[in-house]
């Protein structure tokens, strides 16, 4: 299954009003330090990076490490400038690259 | 002591870069020293002052898989005096570094929260970067309590 | 034969015999517990951490919602050689299922016993979708009893008031009562008699199932009750349970009915 992800952008702002985004993306993050019941190390597997952008312009970006517990869970906040949309990109090991997008109306 | 703290992170710059993107086996925990450089890192020479950044963390955790933090930071986050980045870390992990975040006047408010991994009882370090291009800190220590009953990793 | 025949030593050793039979027995009467009244039932929600509850407060924090996400999309989706979805003979789960997963386990009459939901799930992909079954404690296993838990939070824990079940929740509590493992300790010792008291720095909680499947910090991930019991077993240090023995419906039944008049959590959050 896809990684599932669960992200809340309020629908609507008014302009100029600071925002809460909050992302959840399902992902092991599989820290690279455990070893499995007959001693052999388990691979690193994480998210590394999440970027966030707003009509295209990237607004927030972050990179992340093994510490970061399972199912990545980050708040933060933007500037509610305008109507459009906000675009989640989460990139990490293996080749992992998962996007997702919420709409936000602007008065 | 500057000098060898630059010289350090040097090396650890080049090593970092030659790593590419293997893992690097590090030791199964790290110290305060291996926590100083990774900050080093981020921080270069510059002064870290302690200050205007907020790390709230419980200092009583019931697991340490999943720990709720919250970092803030006092400023006006306009075009001219804004937050440029925050940056996690932790003295006894196995890699100190827990989190980077780039932020800029767009952001509207410094802060930013998620849950993080603390492998035991220890010292957690929030430090920022202004656009003024100062740097501050906040730490945390924290105490970690086990399950009761332990459990195979089924 | 009169007591003056016996060596003096053999009848203190059958007068001491006889009187750790006796206490024997009367422990395993002790060991019977007395309910715990419905005002005194407490979910282990009470005792966590102000951030663990806000974790499972806020649907947009709980990492559980992921599986829950995935189980409203298995909801919807055709399975199986008959291509059916569960909305194509149950609707919409926000409307039909509601209050569902507070009555489970129950009766099911072909099985002849108690079955969870997991079960029941399964009994439906078999006979009605022509799919096979999810394996337990598979994701889509655990996303659809997710799914289906949500329906119910808030709901009142209410095993179905049905004679057929009795014998197996007698038998649910047989197990809860029953000493087991290198650690000798029957769930009920922790569980009933020192409920509350500190263990290791935690607190001893009643073990009411409020919230399965739950989101376990432990885990980093979403499990069932089932997985829980077994963690509990391995800790005493006994053989646990293979999933889907009917020991475990047994004492899930006996659990649920132990905790009924509590409010359904699921999707839970717990350390």
């Amino acid at each position: 299954m896809v990684a599932r992800t669960l992200i809340n952008v309020p629908a609507k702002a008014k302009r100029g009003e600071v925002i809460a985004i909050k992302s959840l993306i399902s992902h092991i993050m599989e820290n690279g330090f455990r070893h499995d019941n007959v001693g052999k190390p388990i691979p690193r597997d994480i998210i590394t990076s999440m970027v966030c952008t707003y009509n295209g312009e990237e607004i927030f970006s972050t990179t992340l490490y093994p510490a970061i517990a399972a199912n990545p869970f980050i708040t933060f906040y933007t500037v509610a400038t305008e109507t459009g949309t906000i675009a989640f990109k989460w990139t990490g090991d293996n080749g992992f690259v998962i996007d997702a997008s919420a709409k936000i109306t602007v008065e | 002591m500057p000098d060898r703290f630059s010289a350090i992170s040097a090396t650890r710059r080049t090593f970092m870069a030659g790593a590419g993107a293997m893992l690097v086996v590090r030791p199964a925990q790290a110290t305060p020293a291996s926590m100083a450089a990774a900050i080093r890192q981020v921080a270069g020479d510059a002064a870290i002052k302690p200050g205007k950044i907020k790390l709230s963390i419980p200092p009583l955790v019931e697991n340490g898989n999943a720990v709720a933090i919250t970092v803030t930071v006092e400023s006006p986050m306009t075009a001219k005096d804004y937050v440029k980045s925050i940056h996690v870390f932790t003295e006894k992990n196995p890699q100190s570094n827990v989190i980077s975040t780039k932020l800029g006047p767009r952001a509207g408010k410094a802060e930013i929260s998620t849950r993080i991994r603390l492998a035991d009882t220890q010292q957690v370090v929030a430090i920022c970067e202004l656009s003024d291009g100062t740097f501050w800190s906040d730490k945390v220590d924290v105490i970690l309590t086990l399950s009761a009953c332990l459990e195979d990793p089924i | 034969m009169s007591v003056a025949a016996i060596p003096r030593r053999l009848a203190v050793s059958a007068i001491l015999a006889g009187a750790l039979a006796a206490s024997f027995l009367a422990a395993s009467l002790l060991a019977a517990h007395a309910e715990i009244p419905l005002n005194e039932r407490r979910s282990v929600y009470e005792d966590m951490s102000a951030d663990n509850k806000a974790m499972q407060d806020d649907d947009t924090a709980n990492p559980a919602m992921l599986s829950v996400l995935d189980g409203e999309a298995l909801w919807q989706a055709k399975a199986g050689s008959a291509q059916k979805s569960c909305a194509d003979c149950h609707g919409d789960a926000k409307d039909k299922m509601k209050g569902v997963a507070a009555h489970y386990p129950a009766f099911d009459a072909a099985a002849g016993r108690p079955v969870n939901l997991e079960q029941r799930i399964n009994l439906c992909r078999e006979s009605h979708q022509n799919a096979t079954p999810f394996s337990f404690e598979s994701k889509e296993l655990l996303a659809l009893t997710a799914y289906l838990g949500l329906q119910s939070r808030g709901e009142p824990i209410a095993p179905p008031d049905d004679p057929r079940l009795k014998p197996f929740i007698e038998q649910g509590r047989a197990l809860y009562d029953q000493r087991q493992g290198q650690l000798n300790l029957s769930c009920g010792q922790c569980h009933d008699d020192n409920r509350g008291k500190s263990l290791a720095g935690n607190k001893v909680p009643q073990a009411h199932p409020t919230g399965y499947p739950i989101y376990r910090l432990e885990w980093q991930g979403v499990g069932s009750l089932q997985r829980r019991l077994r963690n509990c077993m391995i800790g005493m240090r006994a053989e646990p349970y293979p999933y889907g023995a009917t020991e475990h419906v047994n004492m899930e039944l006996y659990l649920m009915w132990r905790a009924r008049g509590m409010k359904l959590e699921t999707p839970a959050v717990r350390p």
